[in-house]
């Protein structure tokens, strides 16, 4: 495939469609994140994409404090995919300061400064 | 271990201007005239500088526009950019130019206006993609979550941040050259607004105009100049990510590789430096780097800050102008810290002057705890 060969432009298509693709090394195994056209553990530059589990947990947290009238205080965290990436990102659905560092979150496809973006919630049970 | 550098080149001349507030000047001018005032006190003139090394905020080759703008044609030039430590980082490649005859007389120098001309970090770097979306505050963002990743691993508490404040204002109160100087209680510090949890506006660096520049030439003939010259024992680096989502380990920076290397060049251990000149620019910074310096154990510096234990009178003496958080932080400070322990080693250190200052420790921090880097200085006495 054409585009999996265009890292960057391929997972941002992928989650323009809904879903969540990590880039994976075909040598090594790992995982890693962001896109790139190598593996950044091994070095081989063999990749394939999988499908994301979208389990993680909120590896650290801060409230980035604003005022009201500017849209108020919102969350920026790092989550730790269960794939053993992280990502910066921000856990909706509660508020900015009970996200809590080794929360159980999970990954959706949402909208952050108007473009197709991975944002969390608090995993259910 | 030692290496082949140590002691090799001598810092002969330091000079600032535009601290606080430089209405009317732009970031060359400042830059410029800390560079005037290092030359002045190393008895040099610009035409004396065959060798550059500068980065600005604002532009891509601010190095170029800096010769430019000093009328001087440099035959060495270092315009490397991993921020903040830049100044630091110049340490080593001033030191090897000099050495190699690629430069006889090498001027480190940075100016800036960001307080008059915007009160905001004023940066030509652009966000990274993967996290500009989610809209982190730049560099708070990442402070605060280094931050908040201390307190969950180690207990450290927001009393002992908010104690590196403190004492780096008590330090700055003793210092006429410092911006803030007015009273700071631990209370202040955790009653001040909440910018970036757990961060408040007390815990993190001063928005401030100001320059600074340093004048190095060879050790053969560090002593023909007027003031007491200044060795570069060892000084390392090491960089570990850009971005604060690639850092792998919140609570672990790179200095812990930077200042093992930058003290075995120099031969010594954290016991026998007597002032620690470390870039604070939030107040986890000063915690983390005393900890990976080996100034104490990992998760330890909570507790070896608390209670003015750095402080004027307290146990080792750490950014005795006031730092970053006090003294003044023009966007990068990275060469105040060069400066301050020069001038602690020199003894005419601007506000309080420890007596028979042989050995201090200066530590530049990049980007976003990115890159660090670490230069022991000596007297004459430690050759």
């Amino acid at each position: 495939m054409q585009d999996a060969k265009r890292p960057d432009q391929f997972f941002q298509r992928a989650l323009a469609e809904g879903e969540i693709l990590l880039p994976k090394c075909d040598d090594c195994g790992a995982y890693h994140f962001f896109p790139r056209v190598l593996c950044p553990h091994c070095h081989g530059s063999a990749i394939s994409w999988k499908k994301a589990s979208g389990k993680g947990r909120v590896h650290t947290t801060t409230v980035v404090r604003r005022k009201p009238e500017r849209g108020g205080d919102y969350n920026v965290c790092v989550v730790e995919l269960d794939e053993g990436v992280r990502m910066m990102s921000r856990v909706e659905g509660i508020a900015p300061g009970e996200v809590a560092i080794d929360m159980p979150v999970t990954a959706f496809v949402g909208e952050a400064e108007g473009v197709p973006a991975v944002l969390f919630k608090p995993s259910e049970g | 271990m030692t290496t082949e550098l140590r002691g090799k080149s001598a810092i002969v001349g330091t000079g600032h201007a535009g601290f606080g507030e430089a209405h009317g000047l732009t970031a060359y001018d400042v830059m410029a005239q800390s560079a005037l005032a290092a030359l002045g006190d190393a008895g040099l003139n610009l035409s004396d500088v065959d060798g550059l090394f500068c980065t600005m905020m604002e532009d891509s080759m601010p190095a170029l526009m800096a010769a430019e703008y000093l009328g001087i044609q440099p035959r060495f030039i270092d315009g490397t950019m991993s921020g903040g430590s830049s100044f630091v980082n110049y340490l080593t490649s001033a030191t090897m130019a000099l050495d190699a005859g690629l430069c006889d007389v090498a001027l480190i120098v940075y100016g800036s206006n960001q307080r008059t001309a915007s009160g905001r970090l004023v940066t030509a770097s652009r966000p990274p993609a993967y996290e500009a979306p989610y809209n982190p505050r730049y560099p708070i963002s990442a402070y605060a979550m280094a931050a908040a990743r201390h307190m969950h691993e180690y207990g450290t508490t927001r009393e002992q941040l908010a104690d590196v404040a403190v004492a780096a204002r008590a330090w700055a109160q003793r210092n006429p050259e410092a911006f803030e100087r007015g009273p700071l209680t631990r209370e202040d510090v955790l009653g001040a607004r909440m910018v970036g949890d757990p961060l408040t506006v007390r815990d993190c660096c001063l928005v401030t105009d100001g320059g600074g520049a340093i004048v190095m030439v060879h050790a053969d003939r560090a002593r023909d100049f007027p003031k007491a010259p200044v060795y570069v024992l060892g000084s390392a680096a090491e960089s570990s990510h850009r971005q604060i989502s690639q850092m792998k380990d919140f609570t672990v920076t790179a200095a812990r590789a930077s200042g093992a290397r930058a003290f075995a060049a120099a031969g010594v251990t954290p016991a026998v430096i007597q002032a620690v000149e470390l870039y604070d620019a939030f107040t986890i910074n000063t915690i983390l780097f005393l900890e990976d310096l080996g100034f104490c154990a990992k998760g330890e510096g909570g507790a070896f800050v608390e209670g003015g234990r750095i402080a004027p009178g307290g146990v080792l003496p750490v950014n005795t102008n006031g730092g970053g958080l006090s003294c003044v932080h023009p966007g990068m400070y990275g060469i105040f810290t060069v400066i301050e322990a020069a001038r602690q080693i020199r003894g005419d250190a601007p506000g309080i002057q420890l007596k028979d200052i042989d050995l201090a420790l200066a530590h530049g921090n990049g980007g976003v705890l990115s890159s660090q880097v670490t230069a022991i200085l000596g007297s004459q006495n430690t050759l």
